[in-house]
């Protein structure tokens, strides 16, 4: 490989990984959320192929992406809201709950979404990080959102609010012991059901990015599995906010590998290298599961870890 | 005080009574409340139909019309509820050990594409097809019971949530089959969809006598049944009933517990892969994307309504085998989009689980001693 072979699928990886690592980020954020008050949504791929579809729905009748963008946080919300309220009866299993608002989640979005496969929708302006390079393929290869800096602005702003703010206190104190949360007045079932939907609209939004930015449209295979790895990802960032960015930001450089050998015509094993975000977060999920530093950190109400 | 005098005076034979009565109403539970959840789940989607100005009347004649109207929908039905039933099994036998497994797609897909690969030089080498589907049978089941054996070791040495990693694998064993089916194993003689080489003809597998229903329908309910037996007439079955109701209970009584938790997800995965293996040598013929056909979630489906009874899976698979049956004719008749058998099923998920609140709320279905104290 020449150097600028070898430049170009560098920088076609980070950039990639840049791209591919927002929805990611919005996610975990979200199950994060979700997580530390000591619930857990599996449902999250299903509220990610709906937004996705809602966003993409909204930006082409509005023609205004961020629109978009707000509504599929909606949609999002409106599945997290569901989520919460059902697994707040007694006998309610989050787990399975979550595995159904997966398949509903899906199936809204396939079914509404039938008539948005072909047209084509206003998608978000991005803007390069590498135009000081002179380099047309290296400009292009850095493109970014602003929703990347979104995501990592709430990242920054829940790891403050968990650390300092009175709502932090109640969320973590929800999620660790419900007894205790109880004993102090605070109604844990509330807690979790905010959680839930603002973790919900958070999916949502993360969704809005693979129909209107990356890949940027709608299709039936537009999310496989993402939601799901972003929820196996937040037990590898152990809970924190911005640990979830740079588990982000690794997935999505595993998810770009292909893709950037493939923009230099390199094609073999290309079906390998779409295997290697599942593969990479198995092999995380192997490493974390049962490790001393997860379970000092695990919310103590949680369910996914017993 | 009086009801335990009362209680400890009963003759023996009452008191069988008594258990009977308590069990026939615990059954009745089981049965009204699933019952209960598809009626209001039929009511939602009706509504939702409606809103969109579609005739629910006419959705269910349909789903009845294509599903089970005629002797040739019926046997399409039973064609598709044969997958069904073997990746409800895959969910429901490790449920019973209080696993959620939801990668039956993964195992399937797995098994039906090992069984495919190692067909072709025994195809090519015209072996008897009776030997080639045995081993292709053994093989796909083999293959499935590693693919789901792996999680359920995975969970037990590593504490690795069972639900995210056997999903992954699902992903994960797509990924594989296409690499192959896209590159070393490609029938290039086919361009339009990648493929393995096709068994031909003469290596497809056969109908049941007098039925248009490939064997896999039988092999379900044989194995439905021989699972049940296992489950709750034999020392393993009692011995995963206990360590599915407190793993720590089972440990310290000595019971094996990694060793039940593989066991069962090996017996999960090889049901799984045994629904590929006739999905490729009755259906397809070949290995392909067409393997991913959903079977795995709705198995899930099916294997909750069941509450995890493999004796109950059979006539629930047979039942979304029919809705999975009718979505064409829903499809063509209505103008719906394929996905409205998906959010039908979405919903009915979603109604059951929430209804696993009523258990217990009822007193008709409670035991009467109970009743007498409150």
């Amino acid at each position: 490989m020449s150097d600028s072979a070898f430049a170009i699928v560098f920088f076609a990886i980070v950039g990639g990984a840049l791209r591919v690592s927002t929805p990611f980020m919005f996610v975990a954020l979200g199950e994060c959320l979700t997580e530390k008050s000591g619930r857990v949504n599996l449902g999250l791929e299903g509220t990610l192929v709906l937004g996705a579809m809602t966003a993409y729905a909204v930006s082409y009748h509005s023609g205004y992406p961020w629109l978009g963008v707000f509504a599929a946080g909606l949609s999002g919300a409106v599945l997290g809201a569901m989520h919460g309220y059902i697994c707040k009866l007694p006998k309610v299993n989050d787990i399975a709950v979550g595995i159904a608002m997966m398949l509903f989640g899906t199936g809204i979005a396939f079914f509404f979404g039938k008539a948005y496969i072909q047209p084509s929708a206003p998608r978000l302006e991005s803007f390069s990080l590498g135009a000081w390079t002179g380099n047309q393929q290296i400009a292009t290869a850095l493109q970014i959102n602003p929703l990347l800096l979104v995501g990592i602005a709430v990242a920054i702003l829940m790891a403050w609010a968990f650390a300092n703010t009175k709502w932090g206190l109640i969320v973590r104190m929800a999620g660790d012991s419900a007894p205790a949360a109880t004993a102090m007045g605070v109604s844990v079932d509330l807690v979790r059901f905010l959680s839930t939907t603002f973790g919900g609209f958070l999916a949502g939004v993360g969704g809005a990015f693979l129909s209107l930015f990356y890949p940027g449209s709608w299709n039936q295979g537009l999310s496989s599995g993402q939601g799901l790895m972003a929820v196996a990802l937040v037990i590898f960032a152990r809970w924190s906010p911005v640990r979830c960015i740079i588990a982000a930001l690794l997935f999505g450089a595993a998810g770009a590998i292909g893709p950037a050998l493939q923009s230099v015509g390199i094609t073999q094993g290309y079906y390998f290298f779409n295997a290697a975000p599942y593969i990479l977060t198995l092999l995380i999920m192997i490493a974390s599961a049962g490790s001393k530093r997860a379970m000092r950190d695990v919310p103590g109400e949680l369910s996914i870890t017993k | 005080m009086a009801e335990i005098a009362n209680h400890l005076g009963t003759p023996p034979a009452a008191t069988r009574m008594n258990d009977l009565s308590i069990r026939v109403r615990r059954s009745a539970e089981y049965v009204a409340i699933p019952l209960f959840a598809l009626a209001v789940s039929a009511v939602l989607f009706s509504l939702f139909l409606l809103a969109l100005g579609k005739s629910p009347s006419e959705f269910f004649q349909l789903v009845i019309r294509g599903g089970f109207g005629t002797a040739f929908s019926l046997q399409n039905t039973l064609q598709r509820s044969a997958p069904l039933i073997l990746t409800a099994l895959a969910v429901a036998v490790p449920a019973r050990i209080g696993l959620v497994i939801i990668g039956g797609e993964g195992a399937l897909v797995m098994g039906g594409f090992a069984a495919a690969a190692l067909a072709i030089p025994m195809v090519v080498g015209h072996w008897p097809p009776l030997l080639t589907w045995f081993i292709m049978a053994v093989t796909a089941a083999l293959v499935g019971g590693i693919w789901i054996g792996i999680v359920g070791y995975l969970r037990h040495a590593r504490g690795v949530n069972e639900t995210i990693s056997s999903l992954l694998m699902t992903y994960i064993g797509i990924a594989i089959m296409n690499f192959f089916v896209e590159g070393a194993l490609r029938d290039l003689s086919n361009p339009n969809k990648p493929s393995t080489m096709p068994l031909g003809d003469a290596y497809m597998l056969g109908k049941m006598p007098g039925t248009d229903v490939h064997w896999g329908l039988a092999v379900g309910v044989i194995l439905a049944i021989i699972l049940q037996i296992l489950l709750t007439r034999t020392t393993f079955g009692f011995a995963v009933r206990v360590a599915g109701g407190n793993a720590r209970a089972a440990l310290a009584q000595g019971l094996p517990v990694g060793k039940l938790i593989v066991i069962c997800c090996m017996i999960a995965g090889a049901c799984a892969g045994l629904a590929g293996f006739f999905e490729v040598a009755a259906i397809q013929g070949r290995a392909n994307a067409s393997l991913v056909a959903g079977y795995g979630f709705t198995g899930i489906l099916v294997a909750f309504l069941a509450r995890h009874n493999p004796i109950a899976i059979i006539p629930v698979a047979i039942m979304f085998g029919g809705i999975v049956a009718s979505g064409g004719l829903i499809q063509r008749r209505m103008d719906l989009p394929d996905a409205t058998v998906l959010v039908l099923q979405g919903l009915t998920f979603v109604v059951l689980l929430t209804s696993e609140t009523l258990y217990g709320r009822f007193k008709i279905f409670q035991p009467p001693t109970t009743d007498d104290r409150t």
